[in-house]
């Protein structure tokens, strides 16, 4: 390594790490599922992840690993509501409008997050911090309208809870 | 085993955790520790005790009192009061102590006879030990050792339950077709994929007592000849998915699923598969395609899956709830589960009423109790106290049902419960809107491969949603019944048969409410937004 180096040429550096570190994770996934059937789902789910998103390469990686055609792969990719193959932002914000919801108000708190967030249903906010999009029912019926935050689960969210919902993961940026 | 001198069950349950009950249990840890009582009280995380309407929510036993609407100012004081010193802290005390029973939320519970929910809220999900202490793998035990699987299937034949999925096909013929189709390598699966909206029983069975599920997965699999078990859980359901993995790998260790189970020489295994967000997969045929690792695209029947399904071999699917009922069944005998609920349908049921109830939640109660029951009592009725309206019971993909039905009884033979959701609307619900919604989701959830149902629910959603802007034509109504009727003849599975029923359930009944927003382009409850200012006939 040599002496000197900007703060900048640092991050990428470690951005450069990063990635290849994922790489080498998604290696192991496929060695995991290596030679089983039925196992593209679940390779999916965990080389997702590790990247937050399925980009083109990660997809040619597990075709070529498990043995399965590029097309098939990205068939999968794209029918499940589970997995993405656009960048994803850090968080992401799920309002429920499954039935029982919806009658609960989901839809006027989903306006509320589109409003607040400026990006619509199945975008992403420019700083690439949030991801809004809907749930179709998280069996949670009972407390509806249901927002999840990535693990995080909110009950009855009423529309001014949306900001403060908002902050908790922008750190009152 | 430390022995304690109380336990402590804590409801973590994803609605109890909304209501902030993490904040709840570290607080009561750290109070316990601070005492000094580490020792004497052992803190157990449990799954929803279905009466989360009032969470958090925790019981103590021995004593088996009920704590709810817990706060963490509230913590010091039933630590002092009822642990140290042994007196109830009643200002928190929901109902009053029943030892080794989920208490009453609300009176209308007394009406609930629990048998798959037996164990929920008793004992600690995540622990083998406890389940077994509940008597627990008994019943596997019995059905290994002095049963044959001839005689299995026999008995939930006796039985006469139906699958709780839905369709309601009877189990014991289902096992039985199984059982007697030829193949190496059969399966079991438990279809725990539950999308419909307004349904959580499942959820509620698999977070809050695993190994009920497993034991019956394992019966079903001596009683079929089966050697895997498959457990396809929705990827929505983190915690149902911990405590299935935990159940088994418990199993496991204890050599209740591997080689040799109970010295019957039967070999069995159980696996997780996490679903990645597809409705359609709940479709017993596109649950197969997507555990085979494709995309959740439902096959023509037949074949049925008990002669050719998983990798071509027969396969048995069932519901959680169907499966949950089979121990019981087993302990039992088919004769006495046979005795339960009515002469066509037999059995408990669980519901799951949410929308504008008072109580929504899940109750276990035998066939032939009225909606009226279910709604006024069980669920407290409408949480804005207006009359009620409608209800959709199973959800989407079921039938409207009005107040003129509040006495059917729910039963096979009188009102079909579907899975058991019942998505109640008051008054100021705007019908019209809430078909809408419906078919969004099946042109959200349709699979595509088959025409009738990828074009025909985005041509009905499309005139609904034109409806609910002021902007439909009279001729649609008779479009939309066609397409309903088409979408039910000719699409490839379930998903676009039913796609169309809310719609003509509910026609049927509020006829003027359609023509008010179709013909006069005005929503008679003022919840669509009439693009072109409402009122066409009016000028």
């Amino acid at each position: 390594m040599s002496a000197h180096q900007c703060g900048c040429e640092g991050q990428v550096k470690q951005a450069q790490a990063d990635e290849a570190e994922k790489y080498v994770k998604l290696a192991q996934i496929i060695d995991e599922y290596k030679g089983q059937r039925g196992v593209l789902i679940q390779a999916l789910h965990k080389a997702q992840g590790v990247f937050g998103w399925l980009p083109e390469e990660v997809q040619i990686k597990v075709a070529d690993g498990l043995d399965i055609p590029l097309a098939e792969v990205h068939g999968v990719a794209t029918f499940y509501s589970f997995f993405h193959i656009i960048p994803r932002g850090e968080h992401t914000i799920r309002v429920c409008l499954g039935t029982a919801c919806y009658v609960r108000g989901g839809k006027q708190v989903l306006e509320q997050f589109e409003k607040e967030l400026k990006t619509k249903v199945r975008g992403t906010t420019e700083d690439r911090t949030f991801s809004l999009e809907i749930n179709r029912c998280v069996g949670a019926c009972g407390l509806a309208p249901v927002v999840t935050v990535g693990a995080d689960i909110y009950r009855r969210v009423k529309l001014d809870k949306v900001p403060e919902i908002i902050a908790k993961y922008t750190g009152g940026k | 085993m430390p022995l304690y001198r109380s336990h402590i069950l804590v409801c973590t349950g994803t609605t109890c955790v909304l209501k902030g009950c993490t904040a709840v249990q570290s607080a009561l840890i750290a109070e316990i520790k601070r005492r000094g009582l580490e020792n004497e009280v052992k803190v157990v995380e449990t799954g929803c005790l279905g009466i989360s309407e009032k969470g958090p929510v925790m019981i103590v036993y021995p004593e088996g009192v009920t704590y709810c609407q817990l706060k963490v100012s509230d913590i010091p004081e039933i630590v002092e009061e009822h642990l140290l010193k042994g007196r109830t802290v009643s200002r928190l005390v929901y109902t009053g102590p029943v030892t080794g029973e989920v208490k009453p939320a609300h009176p209308g519970r007394q009406k609930e006879q629990r048998i798959v929910l037996k164990n929920i809220g008793i004992i600690d999900p995540t622990s083998i030990e406890e389940y077994i202490a509940y008597g627990g793998y008994e019943v596997l035990g019995k059905a290994l050792t002095q049963m044959t699987p001839e005689q299995v299937v026999a008995e939930v034949k006796t039985s006469q339950l139906r699958g709780r999925g839905g369709a309601a096909f009877p189990t014991g013929i289902k096992w039985e077709l199984t059982a007697q189709a030829k193949g190496d390598n059969k399966s079991v699966i438990c279809n725990a994929d539950e999308g419909e909206p307004g349904n959580f029983k499942d959820r509620l069975i698999l977070e809050g007592d695993p190994h009920c599920v497993v034991e019956a997965m394992i019966i079903a699999g001596y009683a079929v000849g089966a050697k895997t078990g498959y457990l396809y859980i929705r990827g929505e359901y983190h915690q149902s998915v911990a405590h299935t993995e935990k159940a088994i790998a418990d199993a496991k260790a204890m050599g209740l699923l591997g080689k040799d189970i109970f010295g019957s020489g039967f070999d069995y295994d159980i696996k997780v598969f996490k679903g990645a967000g597809a409705y359609v997969c709940g479709e017993e045929t596109a649950l197969i395609e997507s555990l085979e690792g494709r995309r959740g695209e439902s096959m023509v029947k037949p074949p049925f899956p008990p002669t050719q399904g998983l990798w071509g071999q027969p396969t048995v699917i069932n519901n959680v709830e169907t499966l949950a009922n089979i121990p019981h069944i087993i302990l039992n005998g088919g004769e006495w589960y046979a005795g339960i609920g009515t002469e066509k349908s037999k059995g408990t049921k669980i519901f799951s009423p949410c929308g504008d109830v008072f109580y929504p939640g899940v109750y276990e109660v035998p066939f032939g109790i009225t909606m009226r029951e279910v709604i006024y009592e069980l669920a407290g009725g409408t949480k804005s106290g207006k009359p009620f309206k409608a209800v959709l019971v199973g959800g989407p993909s079921g039938a409207c049902v009005g107040a003129e039905s509040m006495d059917k009884t729910f039963a096979y033979e009188d009102l079909a419960p579907g899975a058991g959701a019942l998505i109640v609307m008051d008054e100021d619900k705007c019908i019209v809107d809430t078909v809408n919604n419906c078919l969004k989701f099946f042109v959200h959830e349709s699979c595509g491969q088959c025409i009738p149902c990828r074009e025909g629910t985005k041509r009905m959603y499309e005139m609904t949603k034109s409806w609910t802007e002021g902007q439909g034509e009279e001729a649609d109504l008779a479009l939309m019944q066609a397409l309903t009727s088409n979408l039910a003849l000719t699409s490839r599975c379930g998903l676009g048969q039913v796609a169309g029923t809310a719609f003509a359930t509910s026609y049927k009944l509020f006829p003027d409410e359609y023509l008010s927003h179709v013909v006069g382009a005005e929503c008679p409850t003022g919840k669509c937004t009439m693009t072109n200012g409402g009122g066409k006939n009016n000028g």
